[in-house]
């Protein structure tokens, strides 16, 4: 050691410990005992070690010893504290103030002083309860090189990881006395493993962040999108903006759904809001509101319900391409029967497929709105096709997830005619139908001069704002639910909101179909449903649950209180009202509530393919007696038909008898 | 969830159209911590809220020093009282499996002619009544039905100790983006079926102090959960579809996480047929 050798003084000694361990040192002065005031006051970096060298069994009393030279930068041999009883490989137990975390550091450390190489001096010597050194003036030169063994064992790479034992454990001291864990005795191996994950984390780093983030960069690109303005807009257009706009207030909405805790987050509504103001910035749009949100496996769906202005619309020529496909498949089926097989020809099929119902115009019944969807507000919108009733009939008989992608197909019984995105449109048709409702008297029906048989019988399918609506209280709008009517026309069995008897088409087929409507006279009656403007008293229930439930959306203020409508048929739709404001909205996965589990379409029976009759029915082979005695019935016919020829040729039956 | 980061999780799973009103979450910061200080619980989660027909049951649970231990849960009408809600049974679970239809809303509802083994039938009708179900045993053994189904952690977030008890892990920074994505960083929370299935070659890659619950990979069937990122990809969400309404957030690289459940408390046993 540098310092000078220990002195013996007062029967215990204190060690000159000079550090094993170069590290700076940031810990706050520890609990000074009167022994080692002096010490305190000076930078030492293992106090705690000091305190360790206390041998114990021997009071702390006593003169202070001189104190040992020391440097927090003295990287050489350490003194062995290795005196009279005190013996490293021994418990420490802490008696002076000393005493800090450290004991448990200063063991392996001072073990890894005792000389436990063979070559080593000393080695072999040591006794439980005696050093090697008791008998002998400590020489340090053969200590210093038993320390400088052990560090520079310490200081050995490994083979596998590259790292040494020595900078592991400054490292884990350092990060241990820099955070100063509560307990870390406890969590000392995975403080071990933390710093070794560190190590090799940094070299990775760059690369893992770069490739990390990008896709939330992105996304924060398309968002951050939203909120500029674009380029070129003067101030005409500003004053076009303020004035009249389709643009719905989404704010307004979401604060009122949300007192009764229903809605996104501020953030997500504001984003909508924004997006809905690009749509309606580059469509022709009259009217647009925020229909809802559907979730989905892999992604959402945000719809914006619109009306365009009138003329404006695009006829969509793809759509009825689909729907004839669709009508020519089953008839093709003939076709090919026909053209195949020339010589043996097969029966006809009789098969007859049901005609095609024809959609709805764009613009009134099922699809009096235009929806447009996107994924994620920042999006572009892209707009739904207009449904038909085929894809609303089969829609009533799948349920499905929906992907959120809206060109995937929909794999069902009964197949549905179309991919997701008219899945989607007949599902919104559905809920709209069902779950769209306003307070009573907001709507009134226009006054007509026409007849309302002009319009097929249907009932009256528009309404126009009533200027004489008077508000009904909170109260009574959530106790009654005769307060509140549908606005949006039911959807009939047919798929239609109008029925239309699909007989009565085009002109060409009427000869057909005269014959056809003799077959058939009874089968397709009228369909009618509920007319619009009906009282939500009417909706029947499911089982013993009430088709909506009504709650004020607060007890403890009903100044301020608003009616807030849950569906039970549709979960996932609301509809709030307060004075003269009123929306409805939808947020769900989709599909309407039935309390017994969802029983697919079966498979029709199997088609019978040839009508049976006697002549072709199969019947059981005779058996041996049957043949025989059918054999012998038979020859007795032959023989009395011969008996009775034989009166006229006698020499015939002489001739038989004696063959 | 925590009580204490509430407010920020609520907002977090907004994007399911369901959460709570202003009013509910005033309230709900104070009566939960008020429920921590009369029944020493360590922690308090709110674990969510069941719709019923004519009212909403909103419940609580309180875990106590040994987190995977059977946890006390608590039920309130209006999130300002609370009630215990009595420990889940076997027998209670099984009667409610067959119960269908929505809740009413009513804790003291009872339910009618529901269906049981000869075996039980013979046991009950000694007493001379017909066997009901009240609502509230339903309620228990709704929520232990979903705390053992969908009730997820991420792996790493706990810690079981030697002895055999189980932690927050403190030095969880949470899930990188890669690992969020995956199923397989996210656990049950609840009792291990599959651990003891896994290969030697599996199990000697597990950490016992980690790994010590089952992950969400083999669930059946497969894609029962729905992974998405929102918010411009920064929050991961996960949402069953087993139970649907129940939804589990956290926000990679920090150690925010949860699970909430809103929904009618029905089991979506229509799962295969609409996948």
């Amino acid at each position: 050691a540098r310092g000078a050798p220990p002195t013996v003084s007062n029967g215990f000694q204190r060690p000159p410990s000079a550090p094993l361990l170069r590290r700076r040192r940031r810990s706050p002065p520890r609990a000074l005992s009167a022994a080692g005031a002096r010490r305190a006051a000076t930078p030492v970096p293992n106090a705690g070690r000091n305190g360790a060298a206390v041998p114990p069994g021997k009071p702390a009393a006593g003169p202070p010893p001189p104190p040992p030279p020391r440097r927090a930068s003295q990287a050489t041999a350490a003194a062995l504290p290795q005196r009279l009883g005190f013996d490293p490989y021994q418990t420490q137990e802490p008696k002076s103030a000393y005493q800090t975390y450290a004991v448990g550091r200063d063991q392996a450390s001072e073990r890894a002083h005792g000389p436990y190489q063979p070559h080593e001096p000393g080695y072999g010597l040591h006794q439980p309860g005696h050093s090697p050194y008791d008998d002998q003036i400590p020489d340090p030169k053969s200590r210093m090189l038993a320390i400088q063994n052990a560090k520079a064992y310490l200081l050995k790479s490994s083979t596998t990881s590259g790292l040494n034992l020595y900078d592991h454990l400054a490292n884990m001291l350092t990060k241990i006395l820099d955070e100063q864990p509560t307990n870390a005795v406890d969590i000392i191996e995975n403080i071990s493993k933390d710093v070794k994950w560190a190590q090799f984390q940094k070299k990775m780093d760059t690369l893992r962040d770069e490739h990390e983030i990008l896709p939330a960069f992105e996304a924060a690109e398309k968002r951050k999108a939203l909120f500029l303005k674009a380029n070129g807009e003067g101030d005409e257009e500003l004053e076009e903006e303020i004035g009249e706009t389709p643009l719905p207030n989404v704010m307004e909405t979401a604060f009122y759904f949300e007192q009764a805790g229903i809605g996104l987050s501020k953030d997500e509504s504001y984003h909508i809001f924004l997006a809905l103001k690009k749509l309606v910035s580059v469509q022709p749009i009259q009217t647009c509101r925020f229909w809802g949100k559907i979730l989905g496996l892999e992604m959402n769906y945000i719809i914006a319900e619109v009306q365009y202005h009138e003329g404006e619309e695009e006829e969509e020529t793809e759509e009825e391409e689909v729907i004839e496909e669709g009508g020519k498949r089953r008839g093709d089926v003939e076709d090919e029967d026909e053209e195949t097989e020339k010589e043996d020809e097969p029966p006809k099929s009789t098969y007859k497929p049901p005609p095609v119902i024809p959609k709805e115009e764009n613009g009134t019944g099922a699809n009096k709105y235009v929806y447009f969807v996107c994924n994620e507000p920042g999006k572009p919108w892209v707009k739904l096709p207009p449904v038909t009733p085929a894809q609303i009939v089969c829609a009533r008989k799948i349920k499905k997830f929906f992907t959120g992608r809206l060109d995937a197909p929909v794999v069902s019984f009964p197949p549905f005619p179309g991919n997701e995105a008219n899945y989607l449109r007949a599902q919104i048709a559905r809920i709209s139908a069902g779950t769209h409702i306003s307070p009573i008297g907001f709507y009134q029906f226009a006054e007509e001069e026409g007849d309302e048989e002009e319009e097929g019988g249907g009932g009256r399918d528009t309404y126009e704002e009533n200027p004489d609506f008077q508000p009904l209280s909170v109260v009574e709008m959530v106790d009654s639910l005769s307060t509140w009517v549908h606005h949006v026309q039911n959807i009939l069995k047919q798929g239609r909101c109008v029925w239309l008897n699909p007989f009565q088409k085009s002109e060409e087929e009427e000869e057909d179909e005269e014959e056809e409507k003799e077959e058939e006279p009874d089968e397709l009656q009228q369909e009618i449903g509920p007319p619009l403007l009906t009282p939500l008293s009417e909706d029947e229930g499911i089982q013993n649950i009430p088709a909506w439930t009504a709650q004020p959306s607060t007890n403890l203020i009903p100044q301020y209180a608003v009616a807030i409508l849950q569906s039970n048929r549709w979960p996932g739709a609301y509809a709030f009202a307060s004075g003269r404001k009123f929306d409805n909205i939808y947020f769900g996965w989709g599909h309407k509530y039935s309390p017994e589990n969802h029983s697919p379409a079966l498979p029709p029976p199997v088609q019978a393919e040839y009508p049976s009759g006697p002549e072709i029915t199969e019947t059981r082979d005779p058996t041996l007696e049957e043949e025989l005695a059918f054999k012998a019935a038979k020859e007795e016919a032959l023989a009395a038909a011969e008996e009775e020829d034989d009166e006229e040729d006698v020499e015939d039956d002489e001739e038989e008898d004696d063959d | 969830m925590e009580v204490a980061s509430l407010p920020a999780a609520l907002e977090l799973v907004a994007g399911g159209g369901a959460g709570l009103s202003p009013e509910k979450r005033a309230v709900l910061g104070a009566s939960l911590l008020l429920l921590q200080r009369d029944y020493r619980f360590e922690r308090v989660w709110f674990w969510g809220c069941i719709q019923g027909v004519r009212g909403a049951y909103y419940i609580a649970e309180g875990l106590g020093p040994d987190r995977a231990a059977p946890r006390s849960r608590l039920y309130s009408l209006n999130c300002v009282e609370w009630s215990f809600l009595p420990p889940a049974t076997e027998e209670m679970v099984a009667q409610a499996e067959q119960l269908k239809g929505r809740f009413q809303g009513d804790p003291s509802f009872e339910y009618e002619h529901i269906e049981i083994n000869a075996e039980d039938a013979e046991r009950l009708f000694e007493d001379g009544k017909e066997p009901t179900i009240k609502e509230e045993a339903r309620l228990v053994a709704t929520i232990e039905q979903i705390d053992r189904a969908v009730g997820i952690i991420p792996r790493g977030a706990f810690l079981k100790t030697p002895l055999g008890s189980v932690h927050e892990n403190r030095n969880f920074e949470g899930l990188s983006l890669m690992e969020a994505k995956k199923l397989s960083s996210y656990f049950h929370f609840t009792e291990p079926f599959n651990l003891k299935n896994k290969t030697l070659l599996e199990k000697a890659d597990l950490d016992p102090s980690t790994d010590f619950l089952d992950s969400l990979e083999h669930d059946i069937p497969q894609g029962s959960w729905t992974v998405q990122l929102e918010k411009g990809d920064t929050v991961v969400v996960l949402r069953s579809l087993l139970w649907l309404g129940l939804m589990f957030y956290h926000v990679p690289m920090t150690k925010q996480y949860g699970y909430i459940y809103f929904g009618t408390g029905e089991k979506n046993f229509d799962l295969p047929f609409m996948l």
